[in-house]
């Protein structure tokens, strides 16, 4: 036996090395031909999509590169330029404050909008990642009273105010709740709740405010709100006071009762129905005509008002989706532990249908934060209305790519990453098992 | 929302069975909301009526029959300056009607394409597919109009620059196409006499198309025999028609636009203004709508294109024959909702100074007639009414195609 | 049973709630500006030399001064305005609904805004005429050489009709090309997207000196319309509306007596010879109280905001870029059209 190991020739006993694979099936050439040249269709497309990022390019890149940062206006600009075709962002060095904070804002006051903003972030963070403590969800709940103050300013005296109505009506549902059932105490804290802001509140305020201000910062008008400023504004406020309306009508959707549901689906069929501009000249135009003589809001108010509405309509669809989405072992399990409608609402259904929601939610509010730039229209100075107003001015007559990217790429900043974040939280929405 | 069911009580009906028992407690809530809504709506109704009383005005929609003194540009109907503001709205709202449909055509164009494109294997294509969409789904669409407008106004030649010996700018395709800033003019159909004969075969043409497919599905599965197909409709499509044509001595003619005095004349005008609009509102809803397409592939499962390829079909026959059909179930009600915003989007019109319903009604005519509140509740009525026959209409077309279960 | 009480229920809620309406009040406007500490004054969004913000924000021009002049009739202070920058599509309604106190944004004084739209003109600060501005090389002598060309005008102003109808009458066609801003009119016509530019005669002058090359650009010498401008306030508080005239019958009748910034204060301190300029400056009299003013709101106007002579030269006079000549808006005296009623 020994001896066959010797005669059969053809077996080997030994490893070969291990050859390295074909060079065209490996490495950047196998990928190169695998993703870009496949076939010929593929060649064609590579080869002119190739052609046209490289003339595009060509173009754009020397012009970005090359433009010119200190310049204080457009002739200015020019001269240093001297025929070379390039950019002027001399405009955007000069004018950024206008467009970011609006052309009436008093500079000495820029800081106020900074913390604003920073702490806008801070309280969204935690909503948004549920890796967060949780105990930052109460600079969330505090955050739109803090705006308030930080942004129009006056004492802090008014918003702790109209905080202290959530904190009252909040006890009076307890307390109310002791007696009778939850929706009829829900109605009982609501009414001491407009009880507290309209008649009480007002008087202690205005009281406190002449004894002892509080934190008092210089007092800034609506009107003189402006730019990312006003739009980040809108937009937040906008999403902000939306959800609960949208909640409400969301419900008043899916319920059983007739009358109830019609009023909703009227409403929401409404205001989905008109473009939003047609809205907002409503706002200016007309709703003064339904308010009282004496009731004036300003410009910057109403469009709040109009926006919150408009958008609450399309929270309504997204919050109804979430609630769709709810298996119905949930109402099941709700009803099953003897809980009523707004007990089962408030512990079971709504907590699970909003996290679902949050991915709708946050591309509601950039749709809403996209549509504000539509408020130049009604004479709010926006992003676009300080371009405008930087095209009127004689040192930069003439001048319209650079402020358009500009503004344009603010935009797309905010709004992909806040895309990204939402679809990062579907898909993981997608994986947890809820 | 209640599921008890109590037990009905012997005696009669007493007050507090409004609140505690299940079986009238929802009619003492809807009667609550119902006051809230009157009380509402008397209350915004009698404001609206003491302050236009306190004006010295009142509701009144006789300012329609007026003239409307103004004149509108781009018009699908007979409009002067003499014509009632009615007809001005009418004016308006065909023009929006007239944007909306185009854009909703490209935009689903463009959307589509771009769509299948971001699925491409091809990586190149694939990822400029992807820049396309976050570009331009991420800015605000009133700036995409607002620059497409200015890269048409500042970029193209004006018409004076095709004037004189030696012409800054010349037209295109012979002398056919005048692309300028302020609008592209395309040649226009001149009907001469017979030219009906041309238009009826034309459509004669069209039916044979339909009958013929008809005719040859039904051999097909009959006979299994395939016929070149696609050549014999082309041919039908043709040949009829330009014969007719050409017998009648070619009654129809183009209108060729011709530089005369300040613009171009004659052959249709495509204003800039509408350019900008048609072409910036559809390929923003185009991104919107890629992304709908490819979320819409990417939900069919894999095994139905294995299978295809298991049955034989080539793969560039997959995406038409399996995967696409079965994926516009889920891509149709999001388009919907896109289309929708197209059309309302196109209200952003006074960007550019396009003449839509907003423009008219809900500007001009409001603003010489002071009638702001008559005025804009018909635009809003308006629209209100084209969006909802909008939804409806692709709601029903949604539900035939839906997946018939048996 | 159960639908019984529903209806019935109903038809109470129907009954409650429209049985519970409030009822309107009105109330005096100066009042309700003196309440609110500042006057609510509606301008135009931007144009150069009658209202624009400088760089800092501040409102500057002639429509401007105006509001500054009756903030210093009624609190002797001309900074105290709010101004709402206005389109020309939304300025009336804006006015009707009290969001502003008063409109001084180069307004159209005509028949059926005052008497249809219900509004109250209180007077002229601004004769002009609609005129038309094409570039030189279109090689264009007169209007109406005009025909086929291609217009930009502002919707919602009465440039739009009164264009329509001077091309109707003689006849000849025109492409418009509506635009919503000043400022975009300005640009489209620059970029070649209109042969003629049409709009107040002022305001063409203002623009075209704000052009790189004002001299490749005339202005042709038609003129196709009236368009005195001026500030208005709502129909039915006559009041207010004549706190708002003769704010600018003071301005006036100060350029007409000779009665400047500068030597106001002196004027009334020591007296003149000259009654009327006594009662103007609160001297003699009891003028501003007849207003519900104080009694020198005429010096208070006259030394803080100037006559009118002194505010058009500063905002919009041959000095300025604007470069505007006095022309119609001279004294009647030197042959205009400016004129007040005398202070008696």
């Amino acid at each position: 036996m020994s001896n066959q190991n010797t005669t059969i020739a053809f077996v080997r006993d030994n490893m070969l090395d291990q050859q390295p694979a074909p060079r065209g099936q490996v490495g950047m050439s196998k990928w190169i031909r695998d993703n870009l040249f496949s076939n010929w269709l593929n060649t064609a497309l590579t080869l002119v999509s190739i052609v046209l990022i490289y003339s595009l390019l060509r173009g754009a890149l020397p012009w970005i590169f090359g433009g010119v940062w200190d310049a204080n206006s457009l002739q200015e600009c020019r001269e240093i330029l001297s025929g070379r075709h390039a950019a002027c962002w001399g405009v955007i060095n000069e004018r950024w404050q206008q467009i970011f904070y609006g052309t009436f804002f008093p500079s000495s006051e820029y800081w106020r909008t900074h913390i604003a903003f920073v702490l806008l972030i801070i309280a969204v963070l935690p909503v948004l990642f549920d890796a967060l403590p949780r105990k930052l969800l109460w600079l969330t709940a505090a955050y739109p009273f803090l705006m308030v103050w930080l942004i129009w300013g006056g004492s802090l005296w008014g918003p702790l105010s109209i905080a202290m109505g959530f904190v009252v009506a909040y006890f009076a549902t307890i307390g109310a709740g002791r007696y009778m059932g939850s929706g009829l105490s829900t109605l009982v804290g609501v009414a001491i709740a407009l009880l507290w802001w309209f008649l009480i509140g007002p008087a202690i305020v205005g009281v406190l405010n002449d004894t002892v201000p509080l934190f008092a910062l210089r007092e800034i008008q609506s009107r003189e709100l402006g730019g990312f400023v006003i739009s980040m504004i809108i937009g937040v406020s906008g999403i902000a006071l939306s959800l609960p309306i949208g909640i409400v009508l969301a419900l008043g959707r899916q319920s059983d009762l007739p009358l109830v549901k019609a009023m909703c689906i009227g409403f929401i069929e409404f205001f989905r129905g008109v473009p939003l501009i047609t809205l907002l000249f409503t706002a200016s135009l007309l709703l003064n005509y339904f308010l009282p003589p004496d009731v004036v809001f300003d410009l910057t108010l109403r469009v709040i008002v109009m926006v919150t509405l408009f958008s609450s309509a399309y929270m309504a669809e997204v919050i109804r989706g979430g609630l769709a989405a709810l298996p119905k072992g949930q109402y099941e399990a709700a009803d099953a532990l003897g809980l009523d409608y707004w007990q089962a609402q408030r512990l079971i259904i709504m907590p699970q249908a909003l996290k679902i929601s949050i991915p709708g939610i946050v591309n509601t509010f950039i749709g809403l934060f996209k549509d504000t730039t539509l408020v130049f229209f009604i004479g709010i100075f926006d992003m676009l209305a300080a371009a405008q107003a930087i095209r009127a001015n004689s040192a930069w007559n003439g001048i319209t790519w650079e402020l358009y990217i500009f503004i344009g790429l603010i935009f797309w900043v905010c709004c992909f990453s806040m895309s990204r974040y939402s679809q990062w939280l579907e898909r993981k929405l997608r994986t947890d098992h809820h | 929302m209640t599921t008890m069911i109590d037990p009905p009580k012997a005696d009669g009906f007493h007050i507090s069975q409004l609140l505690y028992d299940t079986r009238y407690r929802s009619i003492t809530i809807q009667v609550i909301a119902f006051i809230a809504f009157m009380f509402i709506a008397l209350f915004l109704v009698m404001n609206v009526k003491s302050n236009l009383a306190s004006l010295g005005k009142e509701i009144d929609f006789g300012f329609l029959k007026n003239p409307a003194n103004y004149d509108i540009k781009q018009r699908l109907i007979e409009y002067d300056s003499t014509s009632s503001n009615f007809r001005a709205a009418m004016v308006g709202l065909l023009n929006t009607l007239f944007v909306a449909f185009l854009g909703c055509i490209l935009a689903t164009i463009i959307g589509v394409t771009a769509g299948v494109l971001r699925l491409s294997k091809n990586w190149l294509i694939a990822k400029i597919m992807t820049v396309y969409v976050e570009t331009f789904r991420n800015i605000p669409v009133v700036i995409w109009i607002i620059a497409t407008m200015a890269v048409l106004t500042e970029t193209l030649p004006q018409p004076k620059s095709f004037r004189g010996e030696n012409p800054d700018a010349s037209m295109w395709l012979w002398d056919s196409i005048a692309v300028t800033g302020r609008g592209t003019y395309i040649p226009s159909p001149d009907w001469g006499a017979g030219s009906a004969f041309v238009v009826i075969t034309f459509l004669l043409s069209l039916l044979g198309i339909w009958a013929f497919g008809r005719w040859a599905k039904r051999r097909f599965e009959a006979t299994g025999q395939i016929l070149p197909n696609f050549w014999i409709k082309i041919a039908i499509f043709f040949v009829p028609s330009l014969l007719v044509f050409f017998i009648l001595g070619r009654p129809i003619g183009l209108n060729f636009p011709v530089l005369t005095g300040f613009n171009f004349k004659g052959g249709f005008e495509l204003s800039n203004s509408f350019l900008a609009l048609w072409l910036a509102l559809s390929v923003y809803t185009g991104s919107f709508i890629a992304e709908i397409v490819r979320s819409g592939i990417l939900a069919i499962s894999k095994g139905q294109s294995e299978a295809a390829a298991a049955l034989g079909i080539r793969p560039s026959r997959t995406m038409n024959l399996v995967i696409l059909p079965q994926a516009l179930r889920v891509i149709i009600p999001p388009l919907i909702s896109q289309f929708l915003n197209l059309t309302k989007n196109s209200s952003l019109a006074l960007a550019v100074g396009y003449q839509d319903l907003r423009a008219t009604l809900g500007g001009t005519t409001m603003n010489n007639t002071g009638r702001e509140l008559e005025s804009m509740l018909l635009m809003m009525l308006i629209y209100l009414i084209v969006s909802l026959v909008i939804s409806t209409g692709m709601n029903v077309y949604n539900k035939s195609m839906k997946l018939k279960e048996r | 049973m159960k639908k019984t009480v529903f209806l019935s229920a109903l038809a109470a809620a129907g009954l409650v709630a429209s049985g519970a309406m409030a009822q309107d009040s009105g109330s005096s406007t100066l009042a309700a500006v003196k309440e609110h500490g500042a006057l609510k004054c509606g301008v135009n969004p931007g144009t150069p030399g009658f209202a624009a913000p400088d760089a800092n924000g501040v409102w500057k021009g002639f429509d401007v001064d105006l509001c500054r002049a009756v903030a210093a009739a009624i609190f002797g202070d001309p900074e105290k305005v709010e101004y709402t920058p206005l389109t020309s599509a939304v300025r009336f309604t804006a006015l009707s609904s009290g969001e502003v106190d008063m409109l001084a944004r180069n307004t159209t004084w005509t028949f059926s805004r005052d008497v249809d739209l219900k509004l109250e003109f209180t007077g002229v600060n601004y004769y002009d005429g609609q005129g038309f501005m094409v570039p030189k090389d279109l090689g264009v002598s007169s209007a109406k050489e005009l025909s086929g060309a291609t217009v930009c005008i502002e919707t919602g102003t009465t440039t739009e009709l009164n264009l329509a109808d001077f091309f109707r009458v003689n006849g000849l066609d025109y492409e418009p090309v509506p635009v919503e801003s000043f400022t975009e009119a300005q640009n489209q016509f620059l970029a070649g997207a209109c042969d003629v530019y049409t709009t107040d005669a002022s305001a063409l002058a203002a623009s075209r000196a704000s052009f790189e090359t004002p001299n490749d650009y005339v202005v042709l010498p038609e003129i196709i319309s009236k368009e005195p401008l001026g500030p208005l306030v709502r129909h039915g508080d006559s009041e207010w509306g004549d706190v708002v005239r003769w704010t600018l019958n003071a301005m006036v009748s100060a350029e007409e007596l000779g009665v400047t910034s500068a030597n106001a204060a002196d004027m009334a301190a020591n007296g003149t010879e000259n009654p009327e300029i006594n009662r103007l400056l609160g001297g003699e009299g009891e003028l501003g109280a007849m207003l519900g003013l104080p009694n020198d709101f005429g010096l208070n106007i006259i030394t803080k905001v100037g006559n009118y002579g002194e505010s058009f030269e500063a905002n919009i006079g041959e000095s300025t870029p604007v470069g505007l000549a006095r022309g119609l808006n001279a004294l009647w005296t030197e042959g205009g059209l400016i004129y007040s009623p005398p202070f008696r």
